[in-house]
């Protein structure tokens, strides 16, 4: 006879207030196989937990269920609890009577009816609960963090400095990211090269991290703990140990017309290049589509001035295999591409704005640039299509974010500060220059930010306008923006000679693939998902790998960093165990009623099923089987609702279980 | 392909030289235009600003007899038709209960069943493509601007044709008929239209901003797609420059009138030399 004590928590008034917990609870201790009912008014607390650990132990329990809030919440505090009693945690199942009854029905009769019901059911299931251990799987202590952004530089230094080996994995040239490319940072105004280019010599010189540039990751296979990357490096054309960086070949080179990748296209750079003077590794590279050795064979100029012999022609690309036990993915953002209408892209408009077709129409990382001492302009502020001196700029804010018709529904974030520093920046430059801003809110929340915005209008003078702008258009060299002041409830035109357009971030291109690769969730717009949106908020649903950075949100550099540090805190933890300890709640086969049909493998969303064959005694093969590799198996239970021979079940929540929870209703 | 078509009051009336070229160029095109029967006011005029149970029925008895007559598409070369009616079709999708109050006003049923489209929108059924081989003659030395005005894109949700601010399908036609469309700044502006009549100041305003951005551009023609547009733009055109001291001399066509003459249909079949502006 099963000996089951339920517990039932009034949380306070969040479940008290719709549902009858003493009635739940006196009604609970009348079903089959419940030995006691007790409630609390905080079941989680130190005395709720008291009282679980005591009625085990008194009533010598061997099932227990708690009717509280959801598993997400507290499932793995009921479980420690019951193993202090000496019970086995798996012998814990919970009825969450808050989020899916008190909260969502405010009817107390029939809610209460409904909590009784779920705890009938948690407490059919336990009674076929079996005592299950964790799974335990050995751990490579090893890191990759892909993307050399400011997120990806601040984890590989955590991971560094504690001792762990770090592959830093970033598909450009140089380590730095889009930070590399700012003039100066919000809100102090301190120079983004001088706070991120030590950072990045750090990476550099590092013993512990092994930086590929150039890089992207071509593969992963494996499991939390034990993962298998194969990275592909790019040609670079160059042998990186070779050259001295001396920069004769880049000052050869003949062919100088390559918009700068760097420079948001605001600048040219030949065809071999360091793309800034800062980069990291301090070593070109050559662009194979611009080099007229590569593409028509001729030239070969850089090769006869390199002292050092460092030019490969003959160079190809090249898989590299690391074996890492975590992975980080730091991939950062891009900018939405504004007017540029693609047939499947519906995340594109604002062709009104003229970006792309007047050259003073930019985005404002290329502004960054044109403010930036490595800039194109060497720091003067001049504008791209007659190199004077603009007088009066337009910043708009918003473009493509919180916009459902052509853009995106969120806010991308950072825009406001950036506006906000655009304008201070701009009037520190042009002092008899005025800058307009087009806003729709002002949003700058965090440390110092509102007082800086409020500096850029009441210091610098910046005139601020809610409304937005309609459209910009060109007249005798000037650009014509219009749109409406909604505060005075006007049009507003102003004839402006450079237009700024904050435009939305979106996750970095390729993200996606990348997403795929490490069985990582992703949003409608390509961010990556989260564990918990509170409590695992750089986790991720694929064990062993971690997001930080503006590849899961757009967020601006301390939020990056400090995002970047947990998620090294977090593999650290990790990595600060012998073995990792996975839930055992998982799938497995019956290998003798396997048919061997693969309808599981074919199904299964983590890759955690293999063939296996089974032998005879003289090794002869005698059938292949589907098996579950414990380390990958997240137990989602697809290849048990696939499975024709129903061989697949899955451990604590079996076929046996649902079905006694389902039966018990009737 | 034969097609529903609702000529609305002023293709029967001030701008019979659009019908003209409207029927001759989709006649050489293949399509046949079956006229609505009893077809009766779009509401656009003043109906839609004052009353808006008015302006829903208005529209809607027409869609309702053009559903009575089993036309699965009605064509209203007329924007401000074209605009009412899919407006009126969107609401009563919407509301049911509208519909019913709606369909017993106007004493048919009405279910929104038929499809309303603009000038534009037919050019495109029957395929750019198939014109540009139909067609005989080259749109050489014409550098229109096309004019979309206010109307062919909005609302936006409703109309659901090209992008709202930034069209271009008139530009796309054009130019694969051999015509050098500009790009200028005034596409999608208003340009008055009914002010013509209670606030003729404001639209002679408006037509001489369009009108110099236009040539300022190196456009050497306009295109539009709208009566009230050629109205404003090419009637009026001589009381802009008495107004101005300017001196346009910008002829207007409407967008069948190109396509037309690129179809071989000659000027007088298009109705062109009726326009008050003519190229000598």
């Amino acid at each position: 006879m099963p000996r089951i004590g339920v517990f039932t928590c009034w949380c306070g008034e969040n479940i008290a207030r719709n549902v009858d917990v003493q009635s739940v609870s006196e009604q609970a201790a009348q079903l089959p196989g419940v030995r006691c009912s007790q409630t609390c008014k905080y079941m989680c607390s130190d005395p709720g937990q008291k009282l679980i650990r005591d009625t085990i132990a008194a009533e010598q329990l061997d099932g227990v269920v708690i009717a509280s809030c959801s598993p997400h919440m507290h499932l793995k505090t009921f479980r420690k609890a019951a193993a202090q009693a000496g019970l086995n945690p798996y012998l814990i199942e919970m009825a969450n009577i808050r989020e899916h009854c008190s909260w969502v029905h405010p009817d107390k009769a029939r809610a209460t009816a409904k909590a009784v019901d779920l705890i009938r059911m948690a407490a059919a299931k336990v009674r076929h609960n079996r005592a299950l251990e964790p799974i335990k799987v050995p751990v490579t202590r090893k890191a990759l963090v892909v993307g050399g952004g400011v997120a990806g530089i601040q984890a590989a230094l955590d991971l560094a400095d504690a001792g762990i080996p770090v592959a830093l994995v970033e598909r450009e040239p140089s380590i730095g990211g889009k930070m590399a490319g700012l003039s100066e940072t919000f809100p102090t105004l301190d120079c983004s090269q001088c706070i991120l280019t030590p950072r990045m010599v750090e990476v550099a010189q590092h013993p512990n991290i092994t930086l590929y540039t150039c890089s992207e990751v071509e593969q992963v296979e494996g499991y939390v703990g034990n993962f298998q990357v194969t990275i592909r490096k790019r040609a670079r054309y160059i042998d990186i140990d070779k050259c001295t960086g001396c920069g004769q070949c880049w000052n050869v080179c003949p062919s100088k017309k390559t918009p700068s990748e760097f420079d948001y296209g605001m600048g040219n750079r030949t065809a071999i290049y360091v793309p800034f003077p800062q980069a990291v590794p301090a070593r070109p590279v050559i662009d194979r589509d611009a080099c007229l050795r590569l593409t028509k064979g001729r030239c070969g100029l850089c090769a006869k001035k390199c002292q050092a012999g460092a030019i490969r022609f003959e160079d190809q690309d090249e898989l590299v295999r690391e074996d890492v036990g975590a992975v980080i993915v730091a991939t950062g953002y891009q900018l939405y591409e504004i007017g540029r209408r693609g047939e499947q892209d519906r995340l594109s408009g604002y062709g009104e704005y003229g970006y792309g077709q007047y050259p003073d129409v930019i985005s404002s990382l290329q502004f960054e640039r044109l403010l930036s001492a490595s800039g194109p302009t060497g720091g003067e502020l001049r504008r791209p299509s007659d190199g004077t001196i603009p007088k009066t700029v337009v910043f708009i804010s918003c473009v493509g974010s919180r916009d459902n018709a052509k853009g995106m529904s969120y806010c991308s974030k950072i825009c406001c500060m950036v506006n906000a520093k655009h304008t201070m920046l701009y009037k520190h430059k042009v002092h008899d220059g005025q800058a307009h801003v087009f806003y729709m809110d002002i949003r700058a929340g965090g440390k110092n930010y509102d007082e800086f915005v409020r500096r850029a209008i009441e210091q610098d003078g910046a005139h601020y306008h809610r409304g937005r702008v309609s459209k910009i258009t060109q007249e005798d060299g000037r650009l014509i923006v219009r749109g409406v002041d909604t505060l005075a409830g006007e049009p507003l035109t102003i004839v402006a000679d450079l237009v700024v357009l904050a435009s939305a971030m979106r996750p970095a291109a390729g993200v996606e693939e990348l997403a795929q690769k490490v069985n990582v969730g992703y949003d409608e717009f390509g961010f990556l998902c989260e564990s918990h949106p509170k409590l695992r908020p750089v986790e991720t649903n694929a064990a062993g790998v971690f997001v930080c950075g503006a590849c899961h949100g757009p967020k601006d550099i301390p939020e990056s960093v400090a995002q970047a540090s947990a998620a090294a805190g977090k593999v650290l933890l990790m990595f600060s165990r012998d073995q990792l300890h996975r839930e055992p709640e998982i799938a497995h086969i019956q290998e003798s009623h396997c048919a061997g049909c693969f309808a599981c493998r074919r199904g299964c969303p983590y890759h955690a099923i293999d063939a296996a064959e089974i032998r005879d005694r003289q090794g002869l093969l005698v059938r292949r089987v589907a098996r579950v590799n414990p380390g990958l198996c997240m137990g989602c239970g697809t290849c048990v609702a696939l499975c024709p021979s129903k061989s697949a079940d899955l451990e604590g929540f079996s076929e046996q279980q649902v079905y006694a929870m389902v039966e018990c209703l009737r | 392909m034969e097609i529903g078509y609702y000529p609305g009051c002023a293709l029967h009336g001030s701008s019979n030289d659009y019908e003209m070229s409207v029927r001759a160029c989709l006649s050489t095109l293949g399509v046949h235009l079956r006229e609505l029967d009893d077809w009766i006011c779009c509401g656009a005029t003043a109906a839609h600003s004052l009353n808006r149970k008015l302006a829903v029925a208005l529209p809607a008895r027409n869609l309702g007899l053009a559903e009575r007559d089993g036309m699965d598409e009605l064509l209203a070369p007329c924007p401000m038709c074209s605009a009412q009616l899919m407006k009126a079709r969107c609401v009563l999708a919407e509301d049911q209960a509208f519909r019913s109050e709606i369909s017993e006003i106007v004493e048919l049923k009405v279910r929104g069943t038929t499809r309303v489209c603009n000038l534009i929108q037919i050019f495109q059924r029957v395929g750019y493509e198939s014109i540009q081989k139909i067609a005989v003659q080259r749109l050489e030395g014409f550098r229109p601007a096309c004019y979309y005005g206010c109307l062919l894109t909005r609302p936006p949700g409703v109309v659901q044709f090209d992008d709202c601010e930034h069209p271009s399908s008139m530009e796309t036609l054009l130019k694969g008929l051999g015509a050098g469309p500009v790009e200028w700044n005034y596409k999608t502006e208003c340009c008055g239209a009914g002010m013509t009549m209670s606030n003729e100041s404001t639209v002679l305003e408006l037509g001489h901003r369009i009108l110099s951005n236009a040539a300022a551009h190196g456009a050497n023609c306009m295109v539009v797609a709208c009566p009230m547009c050629h109205v404003n733009l090419d009637m009026k055109q001589s009381a802009i420059n008495q107004r101005y001291s300017a001196a346009h001399d910008m002829v207007v066509y409407y967008l069948s009138d190109l396509v037309g003459l690129a179809l071989g249909i000659s000027p007088d079949a298009l109705g062109i030399p009726r326009h008050f502006v003519v190229r000598k």
